[in-house]
């Protein structure tokens, strides 16, 4: 299944929109997690949080109506719903590690059959730091890594993660533009695969050991 | 009791080598005035605690980009090209804290207990060198308190007594460094009058401010 950078994000957006559930705190990664906001169901509820200090977070503001004193994590201009709140890092953190967020959904580096999730170095090359990745996999209730399937050829998916971790044994799931995995005790379980791939190329695609669910299902997207 | 100076007070209250904390969350929230004193005093060795090394023209990361710190204890030096290229160079020390870790060991030294208790970063590189515990079956690190010599705060609104409020998202560390440094000094987009800030939506009690500087914005 070939598909470029862009279909490939709007899949992976949509199909993890659909693990959102009304009423749940769920936090959005900076990049191709922040893009689920646009595919969540309607009659679907969920209050955003931004880490830097808000839940409630709004779409997008008009041109011309940013307001220089409300940002998100990624440094753009946003909006608050009338709901929403403003308040501090120590409360932000104590809202993430204290496991009101039910869902953080991140990017990764790489991530491994154990759950183990690589996100914030790759030594002597980048350093950007972890940020509050680490509060957020080690703090929220289930963790879900949204990520294109492979980087250039390469394979993301590990027996184990190479690169120094974000977080050990956190990940719940994980959900590319070909699969939706699940970490499980025996292992990752392949749960759904994309119409336009099979079970091989799957396999082909990931090193780490997969198990196939007994009631693979085809994403409904 | 009126704490509002000009920025000449400021400059003699910072020197070379100093520890300082300062508020943002990439740019959101920083005294930018003060950035600009320092700038213009070219301090050195500065050892600078905050969020983030933000962009480089903007905030915290003018002051990287022009050499003032040696070390930058923070969760994220990544928008910050030049953050990465003198830590390559060798010229700026960088200790990377978990967000989450580094607000609550500045809390920490501001709330007078010992350390943080957290599981943040178990099983990573951060816990290299720190000490575990093992509490009702699962394991923690515990990490040291942070404090400054001087805090640098952002405030949207002040009054004369230093009673603090912030607007929006750049409320972020400022509240929270407020507690940790033993001069806290404020720069504030409006100064209003005693009086004008209803006690009910004061973030940062006046108490714990000792200067406020007059922002332009």
């Amino acid at each position: 299944m070939a598909v470029d950078a862009k279909v490939a994000k709007e899949i992976i957006a949509k199909r993890v929109a659909m693990e959102l559930k009304h009423g749940q705190l769920v936090n959005l990664g900076i990049g191709l997690p922040t893009l689920v906001a646009n595919y969540i169901p309607k009659d679907v509820y969920v209050t955003l949080q931004s880490e830097n200090g808000m839940v409630g977070m709004g779409p997008t503001p008009e041109a011309g109506k940013e307001d220089r004193h409300i940002t998100n994590a990624g440094g753009q201009y946003v909006t608050i719903n009338n709901n929403g709140a403003f308040f501090d890092t120590a409360m932000s953190f104590s809202l993430i590690r204290g496991g009101h967020v039910d869902i953080t959904v991140l990017g990764a580096l790489e991530v491994d059959e154990k759950g183990n999730l690589s996100n914030w170095i790759i030594p002597g090359k980048l350093v950007p730091g972890m940020g509050g990745a680490m509060d957020l996999v080690t703090g929220a209730k289930k963790v879900i890594v949204a990520m294109q399937h492979t980087a250039k050829g390469d394979l993301k998916i590990k027996k184990a993660c190479q690169l120094p971790l974000t977080a050990k044994g956190q990940v719940d799931m994980i959900v590319t533009e070909l699969a939706v995995m699940e970490v499980t005790e025996k292992g990752l379980l392949l749960k759904e695969i994309h119409k336009e791939t099979t079970v091989d190329e799957v396999i082909k695609l990931t090193e780490a050991d997969l198990i196939i669910d007994e009631n693979l299902k085809v994403m409904d997207l | 009791m009126n704490k509002v100076v000009d920025y000449s007070v400021i400059k003699s209250l910072l020197r070379d080598g100093m520890t300082l904390m300062i508020g943002g969350f990439l740019g959101c929230g920083t005294p930018e005035g003060i950035i600009d004193l320092i700038i213009e005093m070219d301090l050195k060795n500065l050892t600078v605690i905050c969020n983030d090394t933000s962009f480089v023209d903007k905030g915290i990361g003018k002051l990287i980009a022009n050499g003032n710190a040696k070390k930058v204890i923070t969760s994220h030096i990544g928008t910050n090209s030049e953050s990465g290229k003198r830590m390559n160079e060798g010229s700026l020390e960088v200790e990377l804290s978990p967000q989450g870790t580094l607000i609550e060991r500045i809390r920490a030294a501001g709330s007078g207990l010992g350390g943080v208790i957290t599981p943040t970063g178990v099983g990573t590189l951060v816990e290299e060198g720190k000490e575990k515990i093992l509490l009702n079956g699962k394991e923690y690190l515990i990490e040291m308190p942070l404090k400054a010599d001087v805090a640098l705060v952002y405030a949207s609104k002040v009054d004369p007594f230093g009673n603090c409020y912030y607007q929006g998202t750049t409320r972020n560390f400022n509240p929270i460094i407020a507690l940790a440094a033993d001069t806290v000094i404020v720069e504030a987009e409006e100064v209003v009058e005693v009086g004008q800030l209803n006690p009910e939506v004061v973030m940062t009690p006046g108490v714990l401010v000792d200067y406020i500087v007059k922002g332009d914005f």
